[in-house]
Protein backbone atom coordinates (compact mmCIF):
# COMPACT_ATOMS: atom_id res chain seq x y z
CA UNK A 1 0.00 0.00 0.00
CA UNK A 2 1.61 3.22 -1.12
CA UNK A 3 -1.17 5.62 -0.08
CA UNK A 4 0.12 8.21 2.38
CA UNK A 5 3.76 7.09 2.07
CA UNK A 6 6.78 9.31 1.42
CA UNK A 7 9.47 8.76 -1.20
CA UNK A 8 12.81 9.94 0.19
CA UNK A 9 15.30 7.24 -0.79
CA UNK A 10 15.15 5.25 -4.04
CA UNK A 11 15.15 2.08 -1.94
CA UNK A 12 12.13 3.12 0.15
CA UNK A 13 9.85 1.02 -2.02
CA UNK A 14 10.06 -2.74 -2.53
CA UNK A 15 10.43 -4.28 -5.97
CA UNK A 16 6.72 -5.21 -5.82
CA UNK A 17 5.72 -1.64 -4.96
CA UNK A 18 7.83 -0.30 -7.81
CA UNK A 19 6.12 -2.79 -10.08
CA UNK A 20 2.74 -1.32 -9.11
CA UNK A 21 3.98 2.16 -10.02
CA UNK A 22 5.45 1.04 -13.35
CA UNK A 23 2.29 -0.85 -14.33
CA UNK A 24 0.22 2.22 -13.56
CA UNK A 25 2.63 4.43 -15.55
CA UNK A 26 2.26 2.10 -18.54
CA UNK A 27 -1.53 2.33 -18.26
CA UNK A 28 -1.26 6.12 -18.24
CA UNK A 29 0.95 6.05 -21.34
CA UNK A 30 -1.60 3.84 -23.15
CA UNK A 31 -4.69 5.80 -22.14
CA UNK A 32 -3.75 9.23 -20.77
CA UNK A 33 -7.33 10.52 -21.05
CA UNK A 34 -8.55 7.97 -18.50
CA UNK A 35 -6.35 9.68 -15.93
CA UNK A 36 -6.83 13.32 -16.78
CA UNK A 37 -9.30 14.04 -13.97
CA UNK A 38 -8.16 11.69 -11.21
CA UNK A 39 -6.56 14.55 -9.29
CA UNK A 40 -9.37 17.09 -9.75
CA UNK A 41 -9.43 19.23 -6.61
CA UNK A 42 -6.00 18.05 -5.45
CA UNK A 43 -3.00 20.35 -4.97
CA UNK A 44 0.69 19.56 -5.37
CA UNK A 45 3.11 21.86 -3.51
CA UNK A 46 6.54 22.30 -5.07
CA UNK A 47 9.08 23.50 -2.49
CA UNK A 48 12.26 24.25 -4.40
CA UNK A 49 14.99 25.60 -2.14
CA UNK A 50 17.33 25.58 -5.12
CA UNK A 51 16.46 25.93 -8.76
CA UNK A 52 15.87 22.84 -10.89
CA UNK A 53 13.69 23.79 -13.80
CA UNK A 54 13.63 20.34 -15.37
CA UNK A 55 12.54 18.38 -12.30
CA UNK A 56 10.03 21.02 -11.22
CA UNK A 57 8.40 21.24 -14.63
CA UNK A 58 8.22 17.46 -14.83
CA UNK A 59 6.33 17.32 -11.52
CA UNK A 60 4.11 20.29 -12.40
CA UNK A 61 3.29 18.81 -15.77
CA UNK A 62 2.52 15.44 -14.13
CA UNK A 63 0.05 17.02 -11.69
CA UNK A 64 -1.59 19.25 -14.33
CA UNK A 65 -2.09 16.25 -16.64
CA UNK A 66 -3.91 14.49 -13.80
CA UNK A 67 -6.30 17.42 -13.43
CA UNK A 68 -4.71 18.72 -10.22
CA UNK A 69 -3.30 22.13 -9.41
CA UNK A 70 0.16 23.26 -8.35
CA UNK A 71 1.48 25.86 -5.93
CA UNK A 72 4.87 26.52 -4.41
CA UNK A 73 8.12 28.45 -4.65
CA UNK A 74 11.12 27.88 -6.80
CA UNK A 75 13.63 30.11 -5.25
CA UNK A 76 13.80 30.44 -1.49
CA UNK A 77 14.55 34.16 -1.51
CA UNK A 78 10.98 34.86 -2.53
CA UNK A 79 9.47 32.84 0.30
CA UNK A 80 9.21 32.62 4.06
CA UNK A 81 12.43 30.63 3.95
CA UNK A 82 14.24 33.92 3.41
CA UNK A 83 12.90 35.00 6.80
CA UNK A 84 14.55 31.99 8.39
CA UNK A 85 11.66 29.56 8.61
CA UNK A 86 12.71 25.97 9.25
CA UNK A 87 11.98 23.07 6.93
CA UNK A 88 9.75 21.57 9.65
CA UNK A 89 7.60 24.69 9.98
CA UNK A 90 7.39 25.21 6.23
CA UNK A 91 6.13 21.66 5.60
CA UNK A 92 3.67 21.85 8.51
CA UNK A 93 2.21 25.01 7.02
CA UNK A 94 2.16 23.67 3.47
CA UNK A 95 0.44 20.50 4.77
CA UNK A 96 -2.57 22.77 5.54
CA UNK A 97 -2.80 23.93 1.93
CA UNK A 98 -1.75 21.03 -0.29
CA UNK A 99 -2.38 17.28 -0.60
CA UNK A 100 1.15 16.23 -1.56
CA UNK A 101 4.53 17.98 -1.55
CA UNK A 102 7.70 17.79 -3.62
CA UNK A 103 10.85 19.18 -2.06
CA UNK A 104 14.27 19.96 -3.47
CA UNK A 105 16.88 21.26 -1.06
CA UNK A 106 20.65 21.83 -1.20
CA UNK A 107 21.17 20.16 2.20
CA UNK A 108 21.33 16.38 2.44
CA UNK A 109 18.48 14.88 4.43
CA UNK A 110 16.19 17.94 4.25
CA UNK A 111 13.37 15.98 2.56
CA UNK A 112 13.70 13.30 5.26
CA UNK A 113 13.23 15.99 7.90
CA UNK A 114 10.24 17.37 5.99
CA UNK A 115 8.66 13.90 5.91
CA UNK A 116 9.04 13.59 9.70
CA UNK A 117 6.96 16.71 10.28
CA UNK A 118 4.49 16.36 7.41
CA UNK A 119 0.86 15.26 7.39
CA UNK A 120 0.93 14.80 3.61
CA UNK A 121 3.13 12.60 1.39
CA UNK A 122 6.57 14.11 0.69
CA UNK A 123 8.57 13.33 -2.43
CA UNK A 124 12.31 14.02 -2.49
CA UNK A 125 13.16 15.84 -5.73
CA UNK A 126 16.89 15.95 -4.95
CA UNK A 127 18.80 16.80 -1.77
CA UNK A 128 22.26 18.07 -2.58
CA UNK A 129 24.49 15.30 -3.88
CA UNK A 130 22.57 12.74 -1.86
CA UNK A 131 19.39 11.20 -3.34
CA UNK A 132 17.13 11.82 -6.30
CA UNK A 133 14.68 8.90 -6.21
CA UNK A 134 12.31 10.00 -8.97
CA UNK A 135 15.27 10.00 -11.38
CA UNK A 136 15.81 6.35 -10.45
CA UNK A 137 12.11 5.61 -11.01
CA UNK A 138 12.45 7.34 -14.39
CA UNK A 139 15.48 5.25 -15.33
CA UNK A 140 13.80 2.00 -14.31
CA UNK A 141 10.56 2.72 -16.14
CA UNK A 142 12.51 3.67 -19.27
CA UNK A 143 14.53 0.44 -19.17
CA UNK A 144 11.43 -1.63 -18.46
CA UNK A 145 9.56 -0.18 -21.42
CA UNK A 146 12.39 0.00 -23.94
CA UNK A 147 14.10 -3.30 -23.06
CA UNK A 148 10.96 -5.10 -21.90
CA UNK A 149 12.56 -6.24 -18.62
CA UNK A 150 14.62 -5.12 -15.65
CA UNK A 151 16.69 -8.33 -15.36
CA UNK A 152 19.27 -10.17 -17.50
CA UNK A 153 20.78 -6.90 -18.71
CA UNK A 154 24.34 -5.71 -19.28
CA UNK A 155 24.38 -2.09 -18.21
CA UNK A 156 27.29 0.17 -19.05
CA UNK A 157 27.53 3.27 -16.90
CA UNK A 158 29.93 5.84 -18.23
CA UNK A 159 31.41 9.05 -16.89
CA UNK A 160 31.58 10.37 -13.35
CA UNK A 161 30.85 7.30 -11.24
CA UNK A 162 32.34 8.77 -8.08
CA UNK A 163 30.16 11.78 -7.42
CA UNK A 164 27.13 10.95 -9.56
CA UNK A 165 24.20 10.26 -7.25
CA UNK A 166 22.00 9.01 -10.10
CA UNK A 167 24.62 6.38 -10.86
CA UNK A 168 24.77 5.09 -7.28
CA UNK A 169 20.98 4.92 -7.05
CA UNK A 170 20.71 3.18 -10.42
CA UNK A 171 23.29 0.59 -9.35
CA UNK A 172 21.47 -0.09 -6.09
CA UNK A 173 18.07 -0.27 -7.78
CA UNK A 174 19.15 -2.51 -10.68
CA UNK A 175 21.07 -4.79 -8.31
CA UNK A 176 17.72 -5.91 -6.90
CA UNK A 177 16.81 -7.60 -10.18
CA UNK A 178 18.24 -10.94 -11.24
CA UNK A 179 21.27 -11.50 -13.38
CA UNK A 180 22.15 -7.91 -14.24
CA UNK A 181 25.78 -7.19 -15.07
CA UNK A 182 27.48 -3.80 -14.83
CA UNK A 183 30.33 -2.41 -16.86
CA UNK A 184 31.63 0.67 -15.10
CA UNK A 185 33.43 3.03 -17.45
CA UNK A 186 35.29 5.93 -15.91
CA UNK A 187 38.73 7.50 -15.49
CA UNK A 188 40.72 6.37 -12.45
CA UNK A 189 39.85 9.58 -10.56
CA UNK A 190 36.13 9.07 -11.01
CA UNK A 191 35.79 5.35 -10.31
CA UNK A 192 32.87 4.04 -8.32
CA UNK A 193 33.55 4.51 -4.56
CA UNK A 194 34.76 1.46 -2.64
CA UNK A 195 31.77 1.49 -0.31
CA UNK A 196 29.37 1.05 -3.25
CA UNK A 197 31.48 -1.80 -4.56
CA UNK A 198 31.50 -3.41 -1.15
CA UNK A 199 27.96 -2.70 0.08
CA UNK A 200 26.08 -3.10 -3.18
CA UNK A 201 28.05 -5.04 -5.75
CA UNK A 202 30.16 -7.54 -3.76
CA UNK A 203 27.55 -8.00 -1.03
CA UNK A 204 24.89 -8.79 -3.61
CA UNK A 205 27.32 -10.97 -5.60
CA UNK A 206 26.72 -8.75 -8.62
CA UNK A 207 28.85 -9.28 -11.71
CA UNK A 208 30.77 -6.10 -12.62
CA UNK A 209 33.90 -5.00 -14.43
CA UNK A 210 35.65 -1.65 -14.57
CA UNK A 211 37.14 -0.17 -17.71
CA UNK A 212 38.65 3.18 -18.64
CA UNK A 213 37.57 3.20 -22.27
CA UNK A 214 34.05 3.20 -23.62
CA UNK A 215 35.09 2.07 -27.11
CA UNK A 216 36.53 -1.17 -25.67
CA UNK A 217 33.26 -2.34 -24.11
CA UNK A 218 30.41 -0.65 -26.01
CA UNK A 219 29.81 -3.71 -28.21
CA UNK A 220 28.71 -5.80 -25.21
CA UNK A 221 26.05 -3.48 -23.77
CA UNK A 222 22.26 -3.64 -23.62
CA UNK A 223 22.11 -0.19 -22.05
CA UNK A 224 24.61 2.66 -22.08
CA UNK A 225 23.92 5.16 -19.31
CA UNK A 226 25.94 8.31 -19.95
CA UNK A 227 26.81 10.94 -17.36
CA UNK A 228 28.84 14.09 -17.54
CA UNK A 229 32.57 14.15 -16.81
CA UNK A 230 33.44 17.55 -15.41
CA UNK A 231 36.83 18.96 -16.20
CA UNK A 232 37.28 20.20 -12.65
CA UNK A 233 37.03 16.66 -11.29
CA UNK A 234 40.39 15.71 -12.82
CA UNK A 235 43.55 16.12 -10.81
CA UNK A 236 45.59 17.18 -13.81
CA UNK A 237 45.02 18.62 -17.25
CA UNK A 238 47.08 15.88 -18.92
CA UNK A 239 44.72 13.11 -17.79
CA UNK A 240 41.72 15.18 -18.78
CA UNK A 241 43.04 15.65 -22.32
CA UNK A 242 44.05 11.99 -22.57
CA UNK A 243 40.68 10.66 -21.49
CA UNK A 244 38.03 13.22 -22.29
CA UNK A 245 37.23 11.89 -25.77
CA UNK A 246 36.68 8.44 -24.35
CA UNK A 247 33.70 9.81 -22.46
CA UNK A 248 32.11 11.60 -25.38
CA UNK A 249 29.66 9.42 -27.26
CA UNK A 250 29.69 10.10 -30.98
CA UNK A 251 28.49 8.43 -34.19
CA UNK A 252 31.83 6.66 -34.58
CA UNK A 253 31.53 4.90 -31.24
CA UNK A 254 27.85 4.13 -31.89
CA UNK A 255 28.93 2.11 -34.96
CA UNK A 256 30.45 -0.45 -32.58
CA UNK A 257 27.36 -0.62 -30.37
CA UNK A 258 24.78 -3.39 -30.71
CA UNK A 259 21.74 -2.60 -32.85
CA UNK A 260 19.36 -2.91 -29.91
CA UNK A 261 21.42 -1.04 -27.33
CA UNK A 262 19.74 2.02 -25.81
CA UNK A 263 21.51 5.21 -24.72
CA UNK A 264 20.20 6.94 -21.60
CA UNK A 265 21.25 10.13 -19.84
CA UNK A 266 19.67 11.89 -16.84
CA UNK A 267 20.06 15.27 -18.63
CA UNK A 268 21.06 18.01 -18.92
CA UNK A 269 23.95 17.00 -21.13
CA UNK A 270 26.82 19.31 -21.83
CA UNK A 271 29.09 17.74 -24.43
CA UNK A 272 29.23 14.07 -23.44
CA UNK A 273 26.80 13.02 -26.18
CA UNK A 274 27.47 14.57 -29.58
CA UNK A 275 24.39 16.07 -31.22
CA UNK A 276 24.91 13.75 -34.20
CA UNK A 277 23.87 10.83 -31.95
CA UNK A 278 20.41 12.34 -31.34
CA UNK A 279 19.08 11.11 -34.67
CA UNK A 280 20.20 7.53 -33.94
CA UNK A 281 17.12 5.47 -32.99
CA UNK A 282 19.10 4.06 -30.06
CA UNK A 283 19.34 7.52 -28.47
CA UNK A 284 16.52 7.40 -25.91
CA UNK A 285 17.32 10.22 -23.46
CA UNK A 286 14.47 12.48 -24.52
CA UNK A 287 12.03 9.58 -24.36
CA UNK A 288 13.48 9.00 -20.88
CA UNK A 289 12.56 12.57 -19.90
CA UNK A 290 8.99 11.90 -21.06
CA UNK A 291 8.80 8.65 -19.12
CA UNK A 292 9.98 10.68 -16.13
CA UNK A 293 6.78 12.68 -16.28
CA UNK A 294 4.64 9.53 -16.61
CA UNK A 295 6.32 7.81 -13.68
CA UNK A 296 5.77 10.95 -11.57
CA UNK A 297 2.08 10.87 -12.57
CA UNK A 298 1.86 7.26 -11.40
CA UNK A 299 3.73 8.08 -8.20
CA UNK A 300 1.41 11.00 -7.35
CA UNK A 301 -1.66 8.80 -7.95
CA UNK A 302 -0.26 6.01 -5.76
CA UNK A 303 0.79 8.27 -2.87
CA UNK A 304 -2.55 10.08 -2.93
CA UNK A 305 -4.38 6.73 -3.22
CA UNK A 306 -6.61 8.03 -5.99
CA UNK A 307 -5.85 5.21 -8.41
CA UNK A 308 -7.94 2.70 -6.53
CA UNK A 309 -10.62 2.23 -9.19
CA UNK A 310 -7.98 1.74 -11.88
CA UNK A 311 -7.83 -1.90 -12.96
CA UNK A 312 -4.60 -3.83 -12.53
CA UNK B 1 53.58 -1.76 41.05
CA UNK B 2 50.95 0.76 41.97
CA UNK B 3 48.40 -0.57 44.44
CA UNK B 4 44.89 0.74 44.75
CA UNK B 5 42.60 -0.86 47.26
CA UNK B 6 39.49 -2.68 46.19
CA UNK B 7 36.26 -0.84 46.73
CA UNK B 8 33.37 -1.86 48.98
CA UNK B 9 30.49 -0.61 46.91
CA UNK B 10 30.45 1.02 43.54
CA UNK B 11 31.57 0.47 39.97
CA UNK B 12 34.80 -0.66 38.37
CA UNK B 13 35.10 0.06 34.70
CA UNK B 14 37.71 -2.35 33.40
CA UNK B 15 39.38 -3.23 30.09
CA UNK B 16 39.32 0.36 28.88
CA UNK B 17 41.60 0.83 25.89
CA UNK B 18 44.80 2.54 27.10
CA UNK B 19 44.42 6.28 26.60
CA UNK B 20 40.61 6.19 26.60
CA UNK B 21 40.12 6.18 30.39
CA UNK B 22 40.34 9.96 30.59
CA UNK B 23 37.50 10.29 28.03
CA UNK B 24 35.21 8.15 30.18
CA UNK B 25 36.39 10.00 33.28
CA UNK B 26 35.51 13.31 31.66
CA UNK B 27 32.20 12.02 30.24
CA UNK B 28 31.11 10.94 33.74
CA UNK B 29 32.34 14.31 35.10
CA UNK B 30 34.25 12.43 37.81
CA UNK B 31 36.45 15.47 38.46
CA UNK B 32 33.43 16.92 40.27
CA UNK B 33 32.84 13.77 42.38
CA UNK B 34 32.70 14.07 46.17
CA UNK B 35 33.45 10.36 46.58
CA UNK B 36 36.64 8.37 45.92
CA UNK B 37 37.54 7.82 42.33
CA UNK B 38 40.68 6.26 40.88
CA UNK B 39 41.65 6.63 37.26
CA UNK B 40 44.40 4.16 36.48
CA UNK B 41 46.15 4.50 33.18
CA UNK B 42 48.48 2.06 31.46
CA UNK B 43 47.84 -0.77 33.91
CA UNK B 44 49.39 -3.99 32.66
CA UNK B 45 46.94 -6.50 31.22
CA UNK B 46 47.59 -10.02 30.02
CA UNK B 47 44.81 -9.66 27.44
CA UNK B 48 45.37 -6.10 26.28
CA UNK B 49 49.00 -5.35 27.07
CA UNK B 50 48.07 -2.02 28.59
CA UNK B 51 44.67 -0.89 29.75
CA UNK B 52 42.99 1.88 31.69
CA UNK B 53 40.63 1.37 34.63
CA UNK B 54 38.27 3.55 36.64
CA UNK B 55 37.19 2.66 40.18
CA UNK B 56 34.26 4.61 41.57
CA UNK B 57 33.44 4.20 45.26
CA UNK B 58 29.78 5.06 44.96
CA UNK B 59 26.70 3.59 43.31
CA UNK B 60 26.20 6.07 40.49
CA UNK B 61 23.98 5.80 37.45
CA UNK B 62 26.04 5.35 34.33
CA UNK B 63 24.74 5.49 30.80
CA UNK B 64 26.07 2.15 29.55
CA UNK B 65 25.11 3.00 25.98
CA UNK B 66 27.16 6.17 26.02
CA UNK B 67 30.16 4.39 27.60
CA UNK B 68 29.88 1.67 24.97
CA UNK B 69 30.09 4.33 22.28
CA UNK B 70 33.30 5.67 23.82
CA UNK B 71 34.82 2.18 24.10
CA UNK B 72 32.68 -0.85 23.17
CA UNK B 73 35.16 -3.33 24.71
CA UNK B 74 34.93 -2.21 28.33
CA UNK B 75 33.61 -4.31 31.22
CA UNK B 76 31.48 -2.62 33.85
CA UNK B 77 31.70 -4.43 37.20
CA UNK B 78 29.08 -3.66 39.80
CA UNK B 79 30.55 -4.08 43.28
CA UNK B 80 28.65 -4.78 46.48
CA UNK B 81 30.30 -5.82 49.77
CA UNK B 82 33.66 -5.92 47.98
CA UNK B 83 32.34 -8.55 45.53
CA UNK B 84 31.50 -8.30 41.87
CA UNK B 85 27.75 -8.90 41.75
CA UNK B 86 27.25 -8.09 38.09
CA UNK B 87 29.40 -7.78 34.98
CA UNK B 88 28.00 -5.67 32.18
CA UNK B 89 29.39 -5.72 28.66
CA UNK B 90 28.05 -2.83 26.67
CA UNK B 91 26.59 -3.71 23.32
CA UNK B 92 26.57 -1.13 20.59
CA UNK B 93 23.01 0.16 20.33
CA UNK B 94 21.15 -0.11 17.03
CA UNK B 95 20.13 3.52 17.32
CA UNK B 96 21.90 6.44 18.96
CA UNK B 97 20.07 9.69 19.50
CA UNK B 98 21.64 13.01 20.52
CA UNK B 99 24.85 11.49 21.86
CA UNK B 100 26.96 12.02 18.77
CA UNK B 101 26.41 14.73 16.18
CA UNK B 102 26.82 14.68 12.42
CA UNK B 103 29.88 16.60 11.24
CA UNK B 104 28.93 16.63 7.56
CA UNK B 105 28.59 20.32 6.60
CA UNK B 106 26.18 19.34 3.83
CA UNK B 107 23.81 17.60 6.28
CA UNK B 108 20.54 19.37 7.12
CA UNK B 109 21.36 18.95 10.83
CA UNK B 110 24.24 21.42 10.33
CA UNK B 111 21.73 24.11 9.35
CA UNK B 112 18.65 23.48 11.48
CA UNK B 113 19.27 22.82 15.15
CA UNK B 114 15.92 21.40 16.29
CA UNK B 115 16.45 18.11 14.47
CA UNK B 116 17.45 15.15 16.67
CA UNK B 117 20.85 13.73 15.71
CA UNK B 118 20.11 10.09 14.97
CA UNK B 119 22.54 7.39 13.93
CA UNK B 120 21.99 3.75 13.05
CA UNK B 121 24.51 0.94 13.52
CA UNK B 122 25.76 -0.41 10.19
CA UNK B 123 28.77 -2.50 11.22
CA UNK B 124 29.16 -3.60 14.84
CA UNK B 125 32.65 -5.06 14.40
CA UNK B 126 33.96 -1.76 13.07
CA UNK B 127 31.74 0.39 15.26
CA UNK B 128 30.29 2.18 12.23
CA UNK B 129 27.19 4.36 12.41
CA UNK B 130 25.22 6.03 9.63
CA UNK B 131 23.53 9.44 9.96
CA UNK B 132 19.77 9.07 9.48
CA UNK B 133 19.59 12.14 7.26
CA UNK B 134 22.68 12.35 5.05
CA UNK B 135 23.87 8.69 5.30
CA UNK B 136 27.41 9.80 6.21
CA UNK B 137 29.18 6.92 7.96
CA UNK B 138 31.22 7.47 11.11
CA UNK B 139 33.52 5.15 12.98
CA UNK B 140 33.34 5.52 16.71
CA UNK B 141 37.10 5.99 16.80
CA UNK B 142 36.68 9.12 14.64
CA UNK B 143 34.09 10.70 16.90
Amino acid sequence: MLKGRHLIDPMDFSVQELEEIFKLAEQIISNPKDFSHLCDGKILATLFYEPSTRTRLSFESAMLKLGGKVLGFYEPNSSSVAKGESVADTIRTISCYADIAVIRHPKEGAPKVASMYSDIPVINAGDGGHQHPTQTLTDLLTIRILKGRLFNLTIGICGDLKFGRTVHSLLKAMSRYENNKFILISPEELKIPDYIKKEVLRKGNIDFIENEKLEEVIDSLDILYMTRVQRERFFNEEDYIRLKDSYILDAEKMKKAPKDMIVLHPLPRVNEIAYEVDSDPRACYFKQAKYGMFVRMALILKLLGVDEHVND
Amino acid sequence: MLTINSIKKGIVIDHIKAGTGIKIFNYLALNKADFSVALIINASSSKMGKKDMIKIENAIDVDITALGLIDPNITINIIKDENIVEKIYPKLPEKVEDIITCKNPRCITSMENYIPHEFYLVDESKGEYRCRYCDEIYRLTEI
